[in-house]
């Protein structure tokens, strides 16, 4: 066991973490952040996607160990059931959820895309969230409500 | 000599030096043809898989932009250039030019209003190529979509942004031909250095360049570097201590993953998806001339074995367990759903440097829309310095347990601060 300190949403965590446990456990089994979901363990689906200092990671690939000193943000960052933030509102508007297994992760995929580019076009969000996959295939209304953020007039306000 | 002839000998002297710098320094524009005009079916389809061999659209495609409409930063020691729009867009792409201000752009590495082309256009290489391809990649180019796509400004070094000194440039290096063909060697043979040497621009970055970024003679396909990554000697490579067969090479181009050798990544990585789509001739002609070159070095010699602490090779398999394993360890089942490949063979992690094994960790391979993959995920933002030089220095141990890298920290310190 180390004692780790993690900095999630804002807010300094200190835990006792075996240090190859990866992030996702972490936050899931000792923050109560479950929006995060475990879904291969491989990399390949998304569904565990976290952004480490604006950048996206699957959280079931990432070690906590070297998490100390960065900044950690789930989809709890972005606003919640009564109150969800304007990318989550979109999704909702896109009904782009039907089990709702893969979103959280497509959520901060997006979200880590408009925060870099707030104004993607279809082929630039294609590229970003080709690594993310949703088995209902719900795709094109995902796409669909990133685009709708994407064509706003007024320019995403960084988180 | 009285005053008189003295005056003389002076302005004859001036003037031979003025015509001089006229013809070094001076390329007349040329007459912008107003009509475009059009090309037959098969004509454009030829010139279609030309510009694929010759990766036009890799350098003059800027992500997120219009294909050939430029906008991609080159940066090189000498400053950061722009590539431009080779769309028909008569203002500013090329449609103005004739046939022949695009040859002589191809050969002469001049654009049609005169002014010199920078180096990291591959003239060099493109002057290698036959009329009747020039003229098939003209007539496809020619033929697709215009678009308006203004060239952005150059950031280029004193004194490198002074153009017409590539005139001078090129007295020094431009000194190509188109190729002829060797009769003493095989039809295929022949095909593969006309295609690695003429429209491949293989040297471009598999050579190592002087300091004036030209490719240096005497050490052709030796190796180079670009972007941050390694490009590895072509030479010697059906003789290496892990040898390369020519259905592996081949496999290898198309952008395949190979088992024993790993998957094209970094700047190679589109590359080899031109390939892929090309037909497969292509590449084995490429395979047959390239596995035909030999190295004048030896095998490096073998250092004394020097393991990593115990303590690093700990961190190092743990994080390989958890990391990495569902894609790469001995059953994974990625290895078997989807080839991904064992490490200990790969080339990254047999390689003299560590360079392109930690540019992969960090970068990864980016996964195509609508394709299977092969890709795998950036580990730039998941893993710290420590824990990727413990993966690497495991990993090494496995596969070259001879000789560890000796420069991991410093080389990965270099790369985080390019990629910033």
């Amino acid at each position: 066991m180390t004692h780790l300190t993690l900095n999630v949403n804002g807010s300094a965590h200190a835990l006792d973490l075996e240090p190859d446990m990866p992030l996702l456990y972490a936050l899931r089994n000792h923050l109560g952040l479950n929006g995060a979901k475990y879904g291969c363990g491989l990399g390949q689906c998304g569904a565990c996607t976290v952004l480490v200092n604006d950048k996206p990671v699957f959280s079931c690939l990432t070690p906590c160990a070297g998490m100390e000193g960065k900044r950690i943000r789930t989809v709890e960052s972005l606003g919640t059931a009564e109150e969800p933030g304007e990318l989550q509102q979109s999704f909702i508007e896109s009904q782009a959820a039907q089990c709702g297994y893969c979103i959280a992760g497509m959520l901060m995929r997006a979200q880590a895309l408009l925060e870099h580019d707030p104004h993607p076009d279809e082929e630039a969000i294609r590229a970003h969230m080709a690594t993310n996959l949703c088995r209902c295939g719900t795709h094109l209304r995902i796409i669909d409500a990133i685009s709708r953020i994407a064509r706003r007039e007024v320019p995403h306000e960084q988180q | 000599m009285n005053r008189r002839t003295l005056y003389g000998a002076l302005l004859g002297a001036g003037v031979l030096a003025g015509v001089c710098a006229l013809l070094i320094l001076w390329r007349p524009a040329i007459e912008p043809v107003t009509v475009v005009p059009t090309f037959d079916a098969q004509q454009i389809a030829r010139g279609a898989r030309v510009a694929e061999a010759g990766d036009c659209a890799v350098c003059h495609t800027r992500p997120g932009g219009k294909h050939l409409a430029g906008g991609l930063p080159l940066v090189t020691p000498f400053g950061t250039l722009y590539t431009t729009n080779i769309t028909p867009d008569a203002e500013t792409g090329i449609g103005q030019w004739s046939p022949d201000a695009f040859t002589r752009a191809m050969r002469k590495g001049v654009a049609r209003d005169g002014h010199f082309l920078y180096p990291a256009f591959p003239y060099l290489h493109y002057s290698q190529m036959s009329d009747g391809d020039i003229a098939d990649v003209y007539a496809y180019l020619m033929s697709g979509p215009p678009v308006h796509a203004p060239a952005m400004e150059n950031h280029m070094n004193f004194p490198m942004n002074i153009r017409p000194l590539v005139a001078f440039w090129n007295l020094l290096f431009l000194h190509t031909d188109p190729i002829v063909a060797d009769p003493s060697r095989s039809e295929q043979w022949n095909r593969g250095r006309y295609l690695v040497d003429g429209a491949g621009h293989c040297a471009g970055c598999h050579s190592p360049l002087n300091f004036i970024g030209a490719e240096k003679s005497g050490e052709y396909l030796a190796g180079g570097s670009v972007d941050g990554w390694d490009a590895p000697s072509l030479l010697g490579m059906a003789v290496r201590a892990q040898p390369w067969t020519k259905d592996q090479l081949v496999g290898y181009l198309r952008g395949e993953v190979v088992a024993q050798h790993g998957t094209a990544a970094g700047p190679m990585r589109p590359v080899s998806l031109s390939l892929g789509r090309l037909p497969a001739t292509d590449a084995e002609s490429i395979a047959e001339y390239v596995l035909s070159l030999t190295s004048s070095e030896h095998v490096a010699e073998v250092t004394a074995a020097r393991q990593a602490p115990a303590a690093q090779q700990s961190l190092g398999e743990s994080l390989f367990a958890g990391a990495c394993a569902g894609c790469h360890a001995q059953a994974a089942p990625m290895r078997v759903i989807d080839g991904r490949p064992g490490l200990n063979q790969t080339s990254a992690l047999r390689a003299a440097s560590p360079r392109n094994f930690l540019q992969t960790v960090l970068q990864g391979i980016p996964a195509l829309p609508g394709k299977p993959g092969p890709a795998m995920p950036p580990f730039a933002a998941s893993l710290d310095d420590d824990q990727i030089i413990a993966l690497a220095a495991f990993l090494r141990a496995q596969s070259n347990p001879a000789q560890p890298w000796p420069d991991l920290s410093a080389t990965l310190h270099d790369l985080r601060q390019e990629a910033k």
